[in-house]
């Protein structure tokens, strides 16, 4: 991974953007964008989602054509608009949403596209041993033989960027890299990035977590609604100006103020399960109304499998479940919808929405049936249609384009702030009970997060209890009135958030304390 | 030279891109007949002149649309739910040799209803050889692909047997053909003198109803929610296996009542060429009606007009009729081209 740039780079920059502009229809994504990167240097890129980072990054590697302006690599100027010349050029990029092939082993998934084809089977062995190597160094631990479909999201994004470390390049892209990694991988891996730095490599960093932004980036420019608002070196700015400068307002920190918990309204009593890789060995929970109660833990440990569980996708082998006193004999998606069961699942693109289905399709597909949406099977289309757009407006989504398609808009043209709030629309509007919150806030924009959140603790208030598995720990401490850690499929006692530090929880996470605290 | 995802596929585009598939389907076939030697304006012409340039024309190319109408709608429906029926073929004739087994004096009824009667049977024929792959594609995941296209040959080789055995029509001279079916249950004429039947308004009801099933009831909500993202339809409560299930017995059912139509309005008796190949010629008109119902209405009546027309140009320039299977081919080809270029803008480096 040792790079020799020759003497004559050393002192020109790395990578040049100059004058970046790219728009789309009448959005403008990138606005006269001008930074420059350094060999040797983690240059972070700050802002909320949409406000243009992940346009640049796809300019940078050659998904789109910028309608105006330049990039130059070591001073030789970069031919836009090709994947295939940014990699020449020694740029790799690991993306915000993982791009394999899910019926490829680990090893296969790095080597496609790496290796030339006709010597994928003669490198196999040597490139097992880099991978292996790789892996060790970086900490990003993953069998080489294990099925990419089979992976969980943390382990796929170690696969994305194992893969391009693999390729040996000179500037490395890392969007959102940490989204998906644990506090206790967090650590490591910005050890790793630092390592990488000290040998010549030049790192753009995008993110929205001021934290990981303060902690391993040199410099920072903040992007706000496609233009450049700030460039500062980091030590000298703090956590509180950037924010400001990402949002353009001061933002209040989450306000919380709840009533004492009340009744229990969803039991686990000793349940067993086993979906994939994941298992769920006797796991005891209580959440009771006005209570969040957060499960915190690696991905992979049992989170998938409980938050299917309770959404009724997956049915105990042992044990019982509760639901507000009652025990529930049989499971199923459409059963604990209609039992009042609110669920916020972990991917909106996957399990969330239906893309290309409509706004009111998506708003209605949990409750068609219901008597008031449907007569004789036939859809009350008024009535879906009045109920879809005052909800709808009431959780204030905002869909692109021309707006007299309104609720004709097929969701997947919105951006991911929004279709959480299609998500939340969907399911708070019926004030339920119980809520499943699985990581609500991944990959959201700062506003957009504090929007599910105020949502959450207002739903809470209302007197719902909810259940809010997470991989990030600001949100569980923030958020949760108890917090409970899963780990390897067993789940620790819920313990008061007040007697909780972020300390406590990674070892935990690590499975340090566990056999103490069950 | 690149592709762009268009976000909202402009409702022009999606009209426009049929039309243009079919201009540029006769557009590439124009070499092939220039190819023959014979002028190609002329023989468009006489293609038209075919299809629809006579009362007599006019009927016979609706008669053909019938089957295709149906079949279309049979294939459509199941596309939509993403489950791949390519057994309309099998379907179709499923449907008839249930129609042939009840109709042919072995049991009797008044008029109206015995043709009820063999519709439903056909329809139940057509569904259930839809249902078997249907259920196998849920319970063991096997692709339904291969299981409904190989089921075609089976049905086909069935039907041989019997019409060379147990179900021969006696007075058939030593043809392969079945008994003839009763007069009670023959479709009427709607025009005399012609040979078009009652299966047309059959067929139009038919897609009519479709459309009022896609569009307006939980049903059709269904079946797009699994079609566009199964995983996701499971998660919210819709239950997968099921909607696979009901469409494939709505779709097998749609082209078996195609093979009873053709039977009890056309034929009168089996036989083992009472389809062209209308099961596969479906997906064609599926596919250019971009599933719609009431667009497979309009993609079978040219599809047919092609057929007929092209008999007319054959006889009068002497240009080989096959061409029809060629333009009707190049046609789902273009439209392939077309549907991917309203999804996606080309772009040019």
């Amino acid at each position: 991974m040792t790079v020799n740039p020759s003497p004559l780079s050393r002192h020109l920059p790395a990578l040049e953007v100059v004058g970046i502009t790219k728009r789309f229809g009448a959005l403008v994504a990138n606005d006269q964008i001008h930074l420059s990167l350094h060999c040797g240097e983690i240059l972070a890129i700050l802002g909320e989602n949409g406000a243009g980072k992940t346009t640049l990054m796809n300019i940078l590697f050659g998904h789109y054509l910028p309608d105006q302006g330049q990039v130059r690599v070591f001073g030789q100027p970069l031919k836009l608009g090709s994947p295939a010349a940014a990699l020449a050029a020694g740029i790799g990029m690991v993306h915000q949403h993982v791009v394999l092939a899910d019926n490829l082993s680990v090893l296969d998934n790095i080597l496609l596209g790496t290796e030339p084809l006709w010597q994928l089977w003669s490198r196999r062995q040597q490139g097992r041993r880099r991978i292996q190597e790789l892996a060790t160094e970086l900490g990003l631990e993953i069998d080489p033989d294990a099925w990419v479909g089979s992976l969980a999201l943390g382990q796929r994004q170690r696969v994305e960027i194992l893969k391009v470390l693999y390729r040996g390049v000179r500037i490395l892209i890392l969007d959102e890299p940490t989204a998906v990694l644990t506090p206790a991988e967090i650590e490591p891996f910005f050890q790793t990035l630092r390592r990488m730095v000290s040998r010549g490599l030049g790192i753009l960093l995008i993110s929205h977590k001021l934290q990981e932004v303060m902690q391993i980036s040199d410099r920072v420019v903040v992007l706000r609604a496609g233009r450049v608002v700030t460039e500062v070196k980091t030590s000298k700015t703090d956590p509180a100006a950037l924010a400001e400068a990402m949002v353009g307002e001061r933002v209040a920190p989450v306000v919380k103020d709840l009533l004492p918990a009340g009744e229990p309204v969803l039991v686990l009593q000793q349940v067993s399960c086993r979906a994939g890789q994941e298992h769920l060995d006797q796991v005891s929970l209580t959440v009771h109304r006005h209570e969040i109660v957060g499960i915190a833990g690696v991905a992979g440990n049992g989170q998938t499998a409980l938050a299917d569980l309770v959404c009724g996708l997956l049915r105990p082998h042992q044990g019982e479940i509760h639901l507000r006193g009652q025990v529930l004999r049989v499971s199923s998606p459409a059963l604990m919808v209609q039992q009042g069961m609110a669920r916020i699942p972990e991917d909106r693109h996957k399990t969330g929405l239906i893309g290309s289905l409509t706004l009111w399709e998506n708003w209605v597909a949990e409750r068609y049936r219901d008597p008031e949406f449907c007569c004789w099977g036939f859809l009350r289309h008024r009535q879906i249609y009045r109920q879809a757009q005052t909800w709808l407006q009431a959780f204030d989504v905002r869909s692109p384009g021309d707006p007299r398609q309104g609720l004709q808009m097929p969701v997947q043209v919105l951006s991911g702030g929004n279709m959480q709030k299609v998500i939340l629309s969907r399911v708070l509007c019926r004030d339920p009970q119980v809520i499943v919150a699985h990581q609500p806030t991944r990959g959201l924009d700062l506003g957009a997060v504090a929007y599910v959140h105020k949502q959450l603790l207002a739903a809470a208030q209302r007197g719902a209890g909810i259940l809010l598995i997470s991989e990030d720990l600001d949100e569980l401490l923030s958020l949760a009135d108890r917090v409970a850690v899963l780990y390897r499929g067993q789940l620790s006692a819920a313990t008061p958030t007040q007697e909780t530090t972020l300390t406590a929880l990674g070892l935990r996470m690590a499975g340090q304390e566990i056999a103490y605290a069950s | 030279m690149r592709l762009e995802p268009r976000p909202t596929p402009s409702l022009v585009m999606m009209v426009l891109a049929p039309v243009l598939a079919i201009g540029l389907a006769l557009l590439s076939c124009s070499l092939l007949i220039l190819w023959t030697g014979a002028p190609v304006w002329v023989a468009y012409t006489a293609l038209l002149q075919g299809a629809l340039g006579s009362p007599f024309a006019l009927t016979e190319t609706l008669t053909r649309a019938v089957p295709l109408i149906l079949t279309g709608l049979g294939v459509a429906v199941c596309f939509r739910a993403k489950l791949w029926n390519i057994g309309a073929e099998g379907q179709f004739y499923g449907g008839a040799l249930a129609a042939s087994l009840l109709g042919t004096g072995g049991f009797s009824l008044p008029w109206p209803w015995l043709v009820l009667v063999l519709l439903i049977a056909g329809w139940m024929a057509g569904g259930l050889l839809l249902w078997i792959p249907a259920w196998l594609k849920t319970q063991l995941q096997v692709d339904e692909v291969v299981t409904t296209l190989l089921l075609n040959f089976v049905i086909l080789l069935v039907i041989s047997y019997l019409l060379e055995g147990p179900l021969r029509d006696p007075l058939a001279l030593g043809w392969p053909q079945g008994r003839a079916i009763v007069d009670a249950g023959l479709l009427p004429r709607l025009i005399p003198r012609s040979r078009l039947h009652a299966g047309l308004i059959l067929a139009i009801l038919a897609a009519l109803a479709v459309w009022i099933l896609e569009r307006f009831t939980i049903w059709g909500l269904e079946r797009r929610a699994v079609g566009a993202n199964p995983e996701a339809a499971r998660f919210l409560g819709i239950p997968v296996q099921r909607v696979i299930l009901y469409t494939s017995l709505l779709g097998g059912g749609l082209a078996g009542l195609a093979g009873v139509c053709e039977l009890l309005g056309l034929k009168g008796y089996l036989t083992l060429d009472l389809s062209p190949g209308f099961g596969y010629t479906g997906i064609v008109v599926a596919m250019l009606a971009q599933l719609q119902p009431l667009g497979v209405v309009a993609a079978a009546i040219f599809i047919a007009g092609i057929y007929v027309g092209a008999d007319t140009m054959g006889r009068t320039l002497g240009v080989p009729t096959y061409l029809a299977d060629v333009i009707v081919a190049a046609a789902l080809l273009w439209m392939l081209v077309c549907m991917g270029l309203a999804r996606y803008r080309l772009r040019w480096n």
